[in-house]
Formats: structure tokens, sequence, C-alpha cells
């Protein structure tokens, strides 16, 4: 009796130690910190806008996607890199070459970081760029459309991890690799063989300031390491770019050890403005390459896709004052600089300290070649001859930096999973808050441009375990806004994301909103298949093609009787949408399909191909409930066998008579 | 769902509708903007920025042209030129029937002409269906007036 007692007091001991150490690992209980005012501060009455657009990554998805900041309300999800069956983005014959590569056709990629484009360093409110880390691409979508209208493919990159980071005046976009790999001829090589044949390449793609293009200006040829983000200078360091890099050790197998054997890496500071000098000095070299350019056009609605076949690139080992490397510690993620453009902040993720580093200080160096040794062939700037000062202490595994317009730093911690505010001149921590759980990248409004718009914070976390309700093993992904207008920061809002976010950017609405386009115009249609008004509907034979020239207005299909198709025919369904009012898609659907459905905006022309694998009959319809008569927006399309006499025909609102033997 | 979003937004796309034509419109159709205002005098007119209306005989050759190429791409998948309804009513003696004025608004103001306009209220409870907004300009109802007047046998 006595034993056992003992040894239920024991064992309650037991639990209740092990409950003290496990609570004092865990971050505080959300209950204590979200608290007061909180619900008021993201509450946006319902008729009510947002005052921010939250431009998104949605990691593996592939795609961006539309929040309201403060509510967290999901707008949108834009298909970027992967195909999107809500609206058919990659299915659609017009969207298909949207996603070719080199390889050939890819439908799904990994969309990590947002750019938004600026002008004098500051938001402009035209586009948002985005990049596929598997196969390398940069997109450009639109923000009057909100749609990918570029894809850019990037020869030599193994992985475009590093990217996109936009100059000042979006001048270039870049794209540093992930992985280092062998490229040109001698690609057949040994694994082993890294230090001899792995190089590693940045891309920088110009943006044609007028509509946007995108074309890759040059390629830098750096030593075999590995790029993860950049930041470009701003202000007195404009003409310059910033790249975290990791595995100078150039491991080549488990990285998770043998690229984390140095006490540090490099951030490598690039004088782009040089590499347009020797380009202009004709120092660039011409090298074959295969990549895609694939470009939308918003006049025929349609996607066309470019195999390109060389690039100009520039070899900084040769080309002297191109690049620069700064010891920075322990394999650094975040290499941002902050609003006047003096200050570069690295954030090694392994490490308990961050380096701030000083533009001016770093102009001295090179100047007075402060260096330290080469590293293939690159100079080496001094650490300290860089460095404008550690923050101490300032929690463990610093991943990312962004500021506010008040002269503060937000540095997301992932592993001890926390947002840290420091004081940029001062270096001092002025508060810190925790997150729920292991924060990836965080987000201030304008915070990586010359002007923050500030006000909030949000953390962009890996982990949600128990915040939201289970949804067995595949959880929800997660932000959390934090209000940062005081002086201390406060937690005001959980809200859930589609996809993985990685790096988001936030931008005043009125930026927006105004340029939001609400139809295309019928008159600007140039589709060469679309039927502009119900007279132009008709159904064409080509050979063993079939062209249905369909129109759709609430609420029917014209032509809606369809006769004449045979087995072995292509079906293409050019679906034009007469709607010119905001808000009224139509949809297209035929039973069978093997390949998806359209979703199709009023003015816009859009195409399902269709192949029949059996005769009878077929009924097709509109997805999109679109008025009172939604039900009836339907019709019917025959297919008989091959080699049939059934004559091609086609007909709306018109009643056979059947006493002709019709219905035979 | 949609159908309710409409009819809750009804009366704030016309408001954005009016304060952005799209088109750049002739100075006759400016002075008819400058007077939207101005209270509605005659019910007749319908509800909208267009408050008179000159006719002028003989028809207006490219005008009818032009409302011509406007019907068929934007029109005519609803309304038939004879008498007959589809999803809309036929229009056959339509300008005999009603004002110019209350055509070109029904056409240029259409949201707020079928939640305030007593006679388009009673074409919505015949046809259940709301007719769309077509992104028209004052300048293209005019224009599709005029082949509306040509339709019913003006010369």
């Amino acid at each position: 009796m006595k034993n056992k007692i003992i040894s239920r007091v024991l064992t309650a001991l037991v639990v209740i130690a092990s409950a003290i150490v496990w609570q004092s690992c865990k971050p505080k209980a959300p209950a204590t910190v979200s608290m007061g005012d909180a619900a008021s501060k993201a509450f946006v009455p319902p008729g009510k806008y947002d005052e921010f657009y939250n431009v998104v990554s949605g990691g593996f998805n592939g795609q961006m996607s539309i929040y309201g900041l403060p509510s967290g309300r999901l707008f949108r999800i834009i298909p970027v890199f992967s195909q999107f069956p809500e609206n058919g983005y990659g299915y659609s014959e017009e969207t298909i070459p949207m996603l070719n590569t080199s390889h050939g056709f890819v439908p799904w990629d990994d969309l990590h970081h947002i750019a938004l484009s600026t002008t004098s360093g500051q938001h402009d409110g035209r586009w948002a760029f985005a990049n596929a880390n598997n196969t390398p691409r940069v997109a450009r979508v639109d923000m009057k459309t909100f749609k990918t209208v570029e894809i850019l493919e990037l020869p030599h990159s193994g992985g475009n991890h590093s990217s996109p980071f936009i100059t000042e005046n979006t001048e270039y976009v870049v794209a540093g690799t992930r992985f280092s790999v062998p490229v040109g001829d001698k690609t057949d090589v040994p694994i082993s063989s890294f230090k001899e044949n792995f190089k590693g390449y940045i891309s920088f793609i110009s943006v044609d300031p007028a509509d946007g293009k995108m074309k890759i200006a040059f390629q830098l040829k750096t030593p075999g390491v590995s790029f993860d983000l950049a930041r470009a200078g701003k202000g007195k360091s404009h003409g310059w770019f910033f790249f975290s890099t990791y595995n100078t050790e150039q491991a080549y197998t488990l990285l998770e050890v043998n690229a984390s054997q140095k006490d540090k890496d490099f951030i490598m500071a690039v004088n782009w403005k040089k590499a347009e000098e020797y380009i202009k000095a004709g120092k660039g070299q011409t090298v074959k390459a295969k990549y895609a350019h694939n470009e939308w056009d918003e006049s025929t609605h349609t996607g066309v896709s470019n195999i390109m076949d060389e690039v100009l690139q520039l070899d900084p080992a040769e080309l002297k004052d191109i690049i620069y490397f700064i010891p920075c510690p322990k394999s650094p993620h975040g290499c941002d600089t902050d609003p006047t453009g003096e200050y570069i902040v690295g954030s090694g993720k392994l490490a308990a300290l961050i380096p701030v580093f000083s533009f001016t200080k770093i102009q001295q160096a090179i100047a007075n070649k402060d260096f330290e040794g080469e590293f293939a062939g690159i100079p080496v700037i001094k650490y300290e001859a860089a460095l404008h000062g550690e923050v101490k202490k300032p929690g463990l595994g610093p991943l990312h930096t962004e500021f506010d317009e008040k002269g503060n730093a937000y540095t997301s911690f992932f592993v001890s999973s926390e947002i840290v505010k420091w004081n940029v001149q001062s270096l001092e921590v002025l508060d810190r808050v925790p997150t729920y759980y292991s924060i990836g990248h965080l987000s201030v409004p304008g915070g990586p441009t010359a002007k923050p718009h500030g006000k909030y914070v949000v953390a962009y976390n890996k982990i949600t375990k128990d915040r939201y309700l289970p949804t067995g093993p595949e959880l929800t992904q997660s932000a959390q806004l934090y209000d940062i207008s005081g002086d201390k920061m406060q937690l005001v809002l959980d809200f859930p994301t589609t996809g993985e976010p990685h790096y988001a950017e936030s931008i005043p609405a009125e930026m927006v909103m105004p340029n939001s386009q609400k139809i295309y115009k019928l008159e600007e249609n140039k589709h060469p298949y679309a039927a502009l008004g119900e007279g132009q509907a008709k159904v064409e034979r080509k050979g063993k093609e079939v062209h249905v020239y369909m129109t759709a207005i609430r609420s029917h299909l014209t032509p809606d009787n369809i006769e004449g198709v045979k087995l072995g025919d292509d079906v293409y369904f050019h679906v034009t949408n007469l709607e010119q009012d905001w808000d009224v898609p139509h949809g297209f659907a035929i039973k069978g399909a093997n390949n998806a459905e359209l979703l199709v905006m009023p003015g816009e022309t859009a195409t399902l191909k269709w192949k029949p694998l059996t005769t009878g009959i077929f009924p097709f319809y509109c997805t999109d409930f679109c008025s009172a008569l939604h039900q009836e927006m339907q019709g019917y399309i025959r297919v008989s066998p091959a080699g049939s006499n059934v004559p091609l025909k086609f007909s709306t609102g018109k009643i056979e008579d059947q006493s002709s033997g019709a219905g035979q | 769902m949609k159908t309710m979003k409409y009819l809750i937004g009804a009366s704030l796309a016309a408001a954005l509708f009016a304060c952005a034509p799209d088109k750049p419109v002739n100075t006759e159709e400016k002075d008819l903007n400058k007077s939207a205002v101005e209270a509605i005098t005659d019910p007749t007119k319908g509800i909208g920025a267009v408050k008179n209306v000159t006719l002028n005989t003989p028809l207006e050759q490219d005008r009818i042209k032009r409302g011509l190429s406007i019907y068929e791409m934007k029109c005519l998948a609803c309304h038939k030129l004879d008498g007959t309804r589809i999803v809309g009513p036929g229009w056959k003696d339509i300008t005999k029937n009603r004002k110019p004025e209350w055509i070109m608004n029904m056409i240029t103001n259409v949201d707020v002409m079928l939640d305030q306009d007593p006679e388009a209220q009673k074409l919505l409870e015949l046809c259940l269906m709301r007719m769309p907004n077509q992104n028209m300009s004052i300048g293209d109802a005019r224009d599709v007036l005029e082949f509306m007047r040509q339709n019913d046998g003006e010369k």
C-alpha cells in the first residue's frame, strides 16, 4: 500500500517535472499573448476593404496567393508555375505554352519568393515577380489582371532559389542558383568532381520599363557554391547587389553536416554597374544555352513559348572588380539591405548573432584592398573591415530581416521561434515576440523597399501543430499578423494560408486597386478563333480537327446542338464570353473530357481540346453559376462513327421537324 | 449567390460606371453628363445620364453602321430584330414604344434602371434575367438607337 502511494507520488512528480520542462521549451500559450484590442485591429467590417494587398508565395503548390491585411482573408490564388483546375491554367490550349520549358511541359513547380516592382526604390504597383525553385524560371504577374503574363527559364541554373530580387528601378531581376552544376559540353562527369567541374550561375534579367518584358541581359559565372537569398543595394548602394551563399565547403553529399563545417560562409557583393561596363566594352561571351521564354498576349488571350539558344556571360574571376566576398557567420539565409542602402544584414541560420555590414566600409575595404585572401580567384574582404557591428544574443537561427520606416529591423528566428525587433544604428534589441511555430520569412509592408509602409509584420510559419482544428496528417499552413505601430509588437491574428508561404510582400491597396482590370473588351479581342457576337458562332472542319467557335452569355451557349463529329476527330471548343460586365465569368465542361474544363472571363476567348473516345451524345454546360437560368445553360454534341455520313451542323434555338426523318 | 451579389452591388456598380465612362464622348454627350445631377422630370425617359436626345431625319448612316456592329457583338445573343422574345424582348417597334432617352439609359445605366425604373422592372419580371451591363458608352448607345430606328422602318 505504502509502496503504491510512494510510487504514485513519484510518478506524479515525474509527470509534473517533465511538464515543466516541456512547458519551458514551448512558447507561451496563445491566450497570454493575444489579448485586449487585438481582434478589433484585424477586424475589417463586412463590405469594407483591407488596407493592404498581401502577395504570398504558395511554396510547393507553385502558385501565388493574394490576401488582405489586416483581415488575413484570401482573395485569389494566381496560378504561376502549376496547373490550376479552378480556372484551366495550364490545361487550356492558350495557357499550355506558359508552362513549357527546355525539358518540355512542367505541370507543377515550387514557388518561393515574391518581388513587387519598384521605381526609385519604392513600390509602383505594376508587377509581381516570382521564382520557380525546381525547374529554374522567373515569372511576371501583371497587377492589373493578377495574371501570369511571362515566364523566363534560366539556363545553367540547378535550382532557382536566390530569386527574384530586384534593383531599385526594376532594371534587373536576379536569379542565383541554389545548386551549382556542371554546364556546357562537359556535364556527364563524376559527382565527386564538384570542385573542378561545378559552377554557380547568377542571371541578371533585364525588365523593359515600358511593358515589363524580361530578357537575360547577362550571367555571372561564379565558383561552385550555393546561393540562398539576395537583395539589391538602394540609395547610396544602388548599383550593387548582395547575395548570401552557403556550402562554400563545396560539399556534394550530406550537406546538412558537410556544408556546415566552416565558421563563416560569404555574402557576395556584386557591382552590377561594373558588369554593365564590361558588357558595353564587349567583354561578354556568348554561350550556347537552351531555355524557354513564354509570353502571354492579352489581345489574343494566348501564350506563346519560344526556345532561346544563347546567353551572354561574364567571368568575374577574369574580369576584376565585379564581385567580392564578405565572410558571414554560419550559412547565411537572409541578406537584407535597410531602407537607406547603407546596412546589409546577414542572417546565419546556424548563428547566434546578427552581423550588420556597412556599405561605406565595404567600399573603403575594396579601395584599401583590405582583403584576407581569395576564394576561387575572388577577393575576400576582411570581416571586421566590412562590419558595422553585431547584434549580440538576439536569438537562435536568424533567417530573414525586414525594416520599418522608423529605423528598426525585424528578424525572424527559426530555431527559437520568434521575431526580434532591433535598432539598425545602435544594434540594440528592443522587443521580442514568440511565433507559433518556427517562423521562416517575415514581411513588413514595403519592408524591402526604400520607403517601408510599416504598421504590421507578418510571420510565415513552417509548423502549425496545435493552432488549428486538425485535418489529418496534413495540416493547414499559416501566417501570423503582428501590429508594430507601437513600441511593443502585438500579435493580432492567426490566418491559414494555402500552400507553404515562403516569402511575401504587401502593398497599400490604393496603389493597386484603381488599376484592377474589370473585363476584357470584346473590341480588343484578337483571338484567331474568337466569335465576337453570336452571329460569328460556327463549327468548321479542318481535316480531323473540328473547331467550334462558341459564344457564352447569360444564359446560353451558341451553338448548343452540334452534329457531324466523328470518332478520331479532335474537337476544339473555342469559347468566347460575350459578357462585358465585371464578375460574370462563364465556365465550360463536357462529359468525359480527359483534359479539363474552362473558366472564361468577360470578353475573353479560351480553348478546350476534346477527343471523343466513344460514339453517342455528349452533354456540355456552363460550370460557373451565372444567372437564375444558369442550370439551363447547356447543350449536346453528337459523335458518330468514323466514316459516318452525318453532316456537320450546328444551331441554337432551332426546333427540327421530326416528320422529315431528321431523327433517323 | 452571384445573383444576390449583383443585386447588392448594383447601385455601387452604377455609381462607378457614371464616374468613369470608358470612351471619349462628343460634346453633345458631355453636356448630357453635366446635367446628370439634375432631377429627372420625365419618368418615361428612364434614369441615367441621358436627358435629351435629338433625333435627325434622314437617319445618320454612319451611326447605323456602327450600331449594327455593336448589335452583332453585344446584343444579338439575346435580342432578335423581330418581335420575338428569346432571352430579352425582340426589338421590333421599340423606338415607337419607348422614348429614345429611356432606351439609351437602359443600355448605359442598366443596373440602376433595373433597380428603380418601373418599366425596366416589369421587363425583368417578364424575362427573369437581368440585362447585363455590356460596357457601352453613351455614344455607343446612340449608335445602337439609330440602328433600332432603321430596324423600325424609319428612313
